[in-house]
């Protein structure tokens, strides 16, 4: 478990979806748009192939803040912004600041990208201490 | 383009949804989740939940069957070829467990039109079973000038 205090950075999280991936949280999640799942009508739409859901990425925000803090139920808040698209078959990787505490709530900063590119970033976390 | 503010604060019927067992489990694996919290039921039950914790973010999943219709209303008017995810915010006030039925109400928080784009919000509240909030979400979605 991470100490959370101010200046803290998180353990890195890395994670490089599968092929697969969109597919089998497409199927989890109840999100079937073809952007994610067919590359030739992602194509069709002027992407340049399947995308990564953004909701899965913020999710691997989540799990960075969860692992960090010791427990799904420590993990108050979160809001982020997608931009960049992320895709299949590269490193994605999630890291994170304690910017401050306050009534036993850190605060954190984070963000994911894939190399240059940010997928989601503004995120900001609300994370229980003990 | 133009926007159809109209919408603005209308509210829909509540969606409920059964928190399954092996759904928190196919959402954790596609995830990542290693916590046994999450796919063991004697973990979670030695750390003293019922079963199976939910992971946050399956948040998206039981708040989408209440979001969604919302999304597609033709009073909105979201044009879904040019629709893009901008954000999303959730505030737990508790986790989940598999086994508990839970009531999802959406709002349209907001439409509103700038630079060309439009933007609109859709509040999620999430209840259980004794009324008591679980999970408030705020979707927020942007439509590119087409």
């Amino acid at each position: 478990m991470a100490r959370l205090e101010p200046g803290q950075q998180l353990p890195p999280l890395r994670t490089t979806p599968d092929r697969y991936l969109t597919v089998r949280y497409a199927g989890a999640s109840g999100d079937f748009n073809p952007i994610h799942i067919d590359e030739e009508y992602a194509r069709s739409v002027g992407l340049p192939g399947r995308i990564l859901h953004g909701l899965w990425s913020m999710a691997q925000v989540a799990r960075a803040q969860t692992e960090a803090a010791g427990g799904p139920e420590k993990l108050r808040a979160l809001s982020v912004q997608f931009r960049g698209m992320g895709v299949p078959e590269r490193e994605v990787e999630v890291t994170g600041t304690v910017e401050r505490v306050e009534d036993g709530v850190a605060i954190v900063r984070a963000e994911a990208r894939q190399g240059d590119v940010r997928i989601v970033r503004n995120a900001i976390a609300e994370i229980a201490l003990d | 383009m133009t926007v159809k503010t109209e919408a603005i604060g209308k509210r829909y019927a509540p969606v409920s949804y059964l928190v399954g067992r092996e759904k928190i489990r196919e959402y954790a694996a596609a995830v990542g989740e290693t916590n046994p919290l999450h796919l063991d039921p004697a973990a979670a039950r030695a750390a003293g939940y019922a079963d199976v914790v939910a992971p946050p973010m399956f948040a998206v999943v039981y708040q989408a069957p209440s979001v969604m219709p919302a999304l597609f209303d033709p009073e909105v008017g979201i044009d879904f070829a040019h629709l893009v995810h901008a954000g999303q915010e959730f505030r737990w006030e508790r986790v989940v467990v598999a086994g508990e039925e839970l009531a999802t109400v959406t709002t349209v928080a907001d439409v509103a039109e700038k630079g060309g784009m439009g933007f609109y919000e859709f509040d999620a509240v999430t209840t259980d079973g004794d009324g008591a909030t679980v999970v408030q979400g705020r979707w927020k979605m942007l439509v590119r000038g087409g």
